[in-house]
């Protein structure tokens, strides 16, 4: 199974090639990174995903050296890099802004740190024309970068990066600027290009479908902390947190007190309902209070009460958010809970089954509900 | 008709405060010294009519642009007013360009009052300030009673009435004209553009030359110009600094109008002063036209 699949952080024989150790990084009295301790592994697309101001360029601005860690240390490779500065890191960095020299030519602008580093004429010329092909800007060597579109000036910035073939790539927001179609091109793009040149990648954004469909691991920031970093998979589907579950996609938070029944638990959320049950693996006290995160997609909506399922709530359509494809129905439960479920659109708008104040069941299996602590 | 009224305003301010003036020079210039007042002739007499128009015209002649040729004062002065304009403006471009990059960078509170520190001495007239420049660099001056205060020399020295007198005023009068642009480009430079650059593996010092420099070209060649046009005719400066030994075209021009009295061939190098400077201003309109076009 480990040569199939790619989990190098369930491998306690593979060496990290990037330790942070109790990072904290504060701006006078602001604390931006708060005492961070994780590993990134050669190979990997990580993604740091968070709300604005959560510290992820903070983060990404260490590894590159441009700023230095209050505390703690950062290992690149095994080695401290607090005493390498940025232009001896074998760390390259897209800008968000992209930051393309605007005096210089696409090709120039790719061609600038190769021409650090003292390689040939011909080995420039041989690799810069490698990094147009590969980001498909070749008839547009000879541009400035104003004469470009937003979306090239984007590819410029990668192939800029990534013309020095470095440990480790840093992509902050790179597509930020792109529209919903080239965004996801790009970010394909960006997988093929990470598959062919074996370069880590560290990726941030604050667009969870972005992170998800790229990152091989996914860390949920809050606040200058990793709430949570795990594969895209396991961040939508075991959440750590509601917070995780809240930011990762649609989802539905019930809180309640717990009482263990079965293999799972109890939830007890309004006085006069019943329990929603859930066989989720989580020690809880009896009587302790916690939360279920139920996504809308695995709620079935119904007219009739469904009878092989043990979860199963009557409640009342207040808004229907249509999608195209899908229908995510906000029904109301007793107690004044909110709880939504996603239907597929299979029939047309005009047929739809359920509309506004319809009295409709929602049901759910007994593991579709995480249950959560925090 | 708005349009016109636009457009008119500009050229009849051009016609009237260049275009005119300019016209009675050249015309000064293509007449002849005369014991008189205006001291020169033919002068325009509209009372003879057509005739006389035509007798005014006939008298007109380049005697006095081919006079320039035969006496090398004159070129030799427009040569020495070049070099001495060109290497003043590198001097200042020196000086100026550290200060403008330190203001550039300096935290976002101070660069106002940073500003105005620049700004400060055209609030004084010029004049003053280089009368005052005389007290400073006399042999009893300021600069030579600190120096020998200081025991840093034991004589005093000599600056005054030298070429070297002329660039301290120059550099002086003319550093906030240098200062000005190259800080108003540096100011707009995208600070990321030199972390790509480190980040690319270039030193600071590097970067700085591959980077900052380029993006700064348009404040330099904008400064350079608007220090090197006017220092080309300066006048007051090397009269009040240079001594005799500082040969300027400004100077050669004063002279000729007040002391020989000469007002054509004064009116003649003030002509081919104008000429030569049409081409630095030239220079200096595209560089704008093509700034302007690069950030639009
Ligand atoms: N140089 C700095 N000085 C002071 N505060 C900063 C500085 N850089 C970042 N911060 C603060 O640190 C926090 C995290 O910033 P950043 O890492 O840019 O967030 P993100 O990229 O996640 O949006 C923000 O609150 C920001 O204001
Ligand atoms: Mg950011």
């Amino acid at each position: 199974m480990g040569q199939t699949v790619f989990e190098p952080w369930n491998d306690p024989d593979e060496k990290p090639l990037i330790q942070f150790k109790n990072v904290t990084k504060r701006f006078g009295d602001f604390t931006a990174i708060d005492n961070q301790t994780f590993d990134i592994y050669e190979k990997e697309f990580f993604a740091l995903l968070g709300p604005s101001g959560c510290g992820k360029t903070t983060m990404m601005r260490m590894l590159a050296g441009f700023e230095a860690p209050t505390e703690g240390t950062i290992l690149l490779g095994g080695q401290d890099i607090a005493p390498i500065p940025p232009n001896k890191r074998a760390v390259n960095m897209m800008f968000q802004s992209y930051a393309l020299f605007p005096h210089l030519s696409v090709w120039d602008n790719i061609a600038f740190g190769l021409k650090r580093d003292r390689m040939s004429k011909d080995a420039i010329a041989a690799r810069v024309e490698e990094m147009l092909t590969l980001t498909r800007l070749t008839q547009f060597a000879r541009r400035k970068p104003h004469q470009i579109s937003g979306g090239q000036r984007q590819r410029v910035a990668l192939a800029r990066s990534l013309a020095k073939a470095p440990k480790l790539l840093l992509l902050d927001e790179p597509m930020g600027a792109l529209d919903a179609k080239l965004r996801q091109a790009t970010q394909f793009e960006l997988m093929d290009i990470q598959e062919k040149t074996g370069t880590t990648f560290v990726i941030v954004t604050h667009d969870q479908e972005e992170a998800m469909t790229v990152a091989s691991r996914v860390a949920v920031m809050d606040e200058g902390r990793i709430v949570q970093a795990d594969t895209p998979a396991r961040i939508y589907e075991n959440p750590s947190t509601t917070y995780v579950a809240d930011f990762i996609g649609d989802v539905t938070i019930i809180t309640g007190r717990a009482s263990p029944a079965g293999e799972g638990y109890e939830v007890h959320y309004a006085e006069a309902a019943a329990p929603i049950y859930s066989a989720f693996d989580i020690d809880l006290a009896e009587g302790e209070t916690c939360h279920l995160a139920l996504r809308p997609e695995k709620v079935s909506i119904t007219a009739e009460r469904p009878a092989d399922r043990r979860n199963a709530v009557q409640g009342t359509i207040i808004d229907i958010a249509y999608l195209g494809n899908l229908s995510t129905y906000h029904v109301e439960i007793e107690g004044g809970q909110m709880v939504k479920a996603q239907a597929a659109n299979t029939r047309r708008l005009s047929r739809r089954d359920f509309t506004w104040e319809d009295t409709v069941w929602l049901s759910w299996t007994d593991t579709a509900a995480v249950l959560l602590r925090e | 008709m708005r349009r016109f009224a636009l457009i008119a305003l500009p050229y009849a301010w051009l016609l009237a405060l260049f275009l005119v003036p300019f016209g009675i020079v050249l015309k000064i210039s293509l007449s002849d010294i005369a014991l008189a007042i205006p001291p020169y002739t033919p002068t325009l007499d509209l009372s003879e009519g057509w005739a006389g128009f035509k007798d005014f015209l006939a008298a007109l002649d380049f005697e006095n642009f081919t006079f320039l040729t035969t006496d090398d004062l004159y070129w030799k002065a427009y040569l020495s007013s070049l070099q001495i304009a060109a290497l003043a403006t590198f001097i200042t471009l020196i000086v100026g360009y550290p200060i403008a990059y330190g203001m550039a960078n300096a935290p976002d509170h101070w660069r106002p009052t940073l500003m105005m520190l620049v700004i400060l001495p055209f609030w004084t007239s010029f004049l003053i300030r280089v009368y005052s420049w005389m007290g400073i660099l006399s042999t009893e001056g300021y600069l030579n009673q600190l120096l020998l205060w200081a025991g840093l020399i034991s004589e005093p020295l000599v600056i005054l009435n030298t070429p070297t007198a002329v660039y301290i005023g120059i550099v002086y009068t003319y550093l906030p004209f240098m200062i000005l642009p190259i800080y108003s480009t540096l100011e707009r430079m995208d600070g990321s553009l030199l972390e790509a650059a480190e980040d690319l593996g270039c030193s600071r010092l590097t970067a700085f030359w591959l980077v900052t420099v380029p993006l700064s070209k348009n404040g330099i060649v904008a400064g350079c110009f608007l220090v090197f046009i006017p220092t080309i005719g300066e006048f007051v400066i090397p009269s009040l600094l240079g001594g005799s030994r500082t040969l300027m075209i400004g100077k050669v021009l004063w002279e000729e109008f007040f002391n020989n009295r000469d007002w054509p061939v004064a009116s003649a190098v003030a002509v081919v002063l104008l000429l030569i400077l049409i081409i630095p201003i030239i220079l200096f309109q595209r560089n704008e036209q093509k700034s302007r076009e690069a950030e639009g």
